[in-house]
């Protein structure tokens, strides 16, 4: 395989399966902050100690698989053009931070994408696990798995009071972030919304949008997560966080339920006005085509619209991203012509399906 | 919405703020909230990140500031002797510079953590076979004890036979190792 493939799809292959409760949880991620005791964390780390980790870790885990997962393909944050980066922090493979600021981060990612080892993030390694629908248990047992392997070869840094030793004291202890991304557009349209956010937050848990910490909801897409790492075990950290969506999804079922029995009419006229927008306009901002695209794959679940798959809503939030956008377009690309070029992209994509 | 400083532009950056248990929410656009002062920007985006937040906690309470020399040596400074960080700089980042820091600040983590992680100030979670050593088997006899407890109050004897030898065993290896 060619690391090219990378950057050219926007569906990373784990996507196409079809995952439990997968018309609400779009996905599930497991993510696991670890740091070796010699070195000094990548806040203050010299350039030197920086390119010893990033070749440790090519001689240990490169071209490596481990059972089913991999093959993992190395690739260096400054040897990548700065378009593939965005690409890559748009199918959630890297963070914004490691793209952006870190010269000597490099990243390890299985072929099929659903696991990504971050290398001198804010931490020296950040094992990443993602997969389709509500299997936030699947995803930790492959963290886990991926954690003991890496583990076998390098000294963490580890405390018997305080547990993995992260950069930052917010992920101490387990080191875990546990995070689901759900579609409530359900709850948008009832508005409970606004109800439901501060009560997930008095539960220590976190409510964001879709790329992460102060970045929008579009696309009625939310992402929740665990807030504490410490004093919980992972199992419980886990276990807590399925409880909440466990609910989040009931909630979010009974409000779709009564939207199609008290106003049918009207939710499929949305739906499919949306699907006229996204069929036919000629120029279209991110924002609009996210919340057209969120009523279609609502009227793909409650089954007005037949002939568009479900993934088309990860799909193209994923492909009419300004990377992706600039990437297809082969060069940068000014706002507007963003504009345009991603209502040419929804509208091919789209009449695929007709 | 709409910026509550200059009331023309919309808000887009959103703050909450918790002085003492009483919330105050801020909405302000980006200009406003610039002159304000209320957000740090980072060249990046615009993005402003946790750690000023995490600073700022740090900094709230002065107990928490960095220790006036308890002894004879006036001019002390907290340090980490492997990557230099002092507590001070350790305060105003909100990061550690390494793994040594947690033993060099280790007196002043307690109350960090526990309001972090809601009250929580030791790990219950997986622990690393190699590196944890000695610790990753004792939790293992731990929870064999427990599953032992459980099956003799079930009275499935058998298997709880099964069980306490697996501790035995356990506890000799802990033993020889300790021993070594």
């Amino acid at each position: 395989m060619n690391e090219y493939v990378f950057f050219q799809r926007a569906l990373s292959p784990w996507m196409n399966e079809e995952g439990p409760d997968s018309d609400i949880v779009l996905s599930s991620r497991i993510r696991l902050a670890r740091n070796m005791k010699q070195y000094s964390f990548p806040t203050v780390f010299t350039n030197e100690e920086a390119m010893q980790i990033v070749q440790l870790f090519e001689q240990l885990f490169s071209q490596r698989r481990l059972g089913h997962i991999g093959p993992f393909f190395l690739l260096k944050m400054n040897e990548l053009q700065s378009i593939e980066k965005r690409v890559l922090v748009e199918k959630h493979l890297i963070s914004p931070h490691l793209a952006e600021d870190c010269t000597f981060g490099a990243c390890l990612l299985s072929e099929q994408e659903e696991a990504s080892i971050m290398i001198n993030e804010e931490d020296h390694i950040r094992i990443q696990c993602l997969f389709a629908g509500f299997q936030l248990k699947e995803a930790l047992k492959m963290a886990n798995a991926l954690d003991d392997w890496i583990e076998q070869h390098v000294d963490y840094a580890f405390d018997e009071k305080y547990g993995y030793l992260t950069s930052c004291p917010t992920n101490v202890g387990t080191g875990l972030r546990a995070s689901v991304m759900m579609h409530l557009p359900g709850l948008v349209l009832t508005q409970q919304i606004n109800q439901v956010i501060p009560a997930i937050n008095q539960l220590g848990l976190v409510v964001r949008g879709t790329y992460g910490e102060g970045s929008e909801a579009l696309g009625n897409i939310f992402q929740i997560s665990n807030q504490i790492t410490l004093g919980k075990s992972e199992e419980d950290i886990v276990e807590d966080l399925t409880g909440v969506v466990r609910q989040l999804i009931e909630q979010e079922r009974m409000a779709r339920e009564a939207l199609v029995k008290t106003s049918n009419i009207q939710l499929e006229d949305r739906v499919y006005r949306s699907y006229g927008v996204l069929t036919n306009s000629r120029i279209i901002g991110s924002k609009e085509a996210a919340q057209c695209l969120s009523d279609v794959r609502l009227g793909i679940d409650l089954g007005y619209i037949t002939n568009v798959p479900k993934t088309i809503l990860t799909e193209l939030m994923i492909l009419t991203q300004p990377g992706f956008l600039q990437k297809y377009a082969g060069g940068a690309l000014r706002p507007q012509e963003r504009d345009v070029r991603r209502a040419s992209l929804i509208r091919e994509r789209l009449y695929q399906w007709k | 919405m709409i910026c509550q400083e200059c009331n023309q532009r919309p808000a887009t950056l959103h703050f909450t703020k918790i002085v003492n248990g009483e919330k105050t929410e801020i909405h302000l656009c980006e200009q406003c909230a610039h002159e304000k002062g209320e957000m740090f920007m980072f060249p990046h985006q615009g993005a402003f990140s946790i750690n000023n937040l995490i600073a700022g906690l740090l900094n709230m309470d002065a107990s928490l500031k960095e220790p006036k020399a308890p002894s004879f040596h006036n001019e002390h400074i907290l340090q980490c002797e492997h990557c230099k960080m002092t507590y001070a700089q350790f305060v105003k980042v909100g990061r550690f510079g390494c793994a040594s820091c947690y033993e060099t600040f280790r007196t002043y983590l307690p109350p960090i953590f526990r309001r972090l992680h809601g009250g929580h100030v030791a790990h219950e979670g997986k622990i690393p076979k190699r590196v944890g050593g000695t610790l990753y088997v004792r939790k293992q006899i731990g929870q064999l004890k427990q599953m032992l407890q459980e099956l003799i109050a079930k009275e499935q004897f058998e298997k709880a036979a099964e069980v306490r030898d697996q501790i035995r065993e356990l506890e000799t290896k802990l033993n020889a190792e300790g021993g070594a």
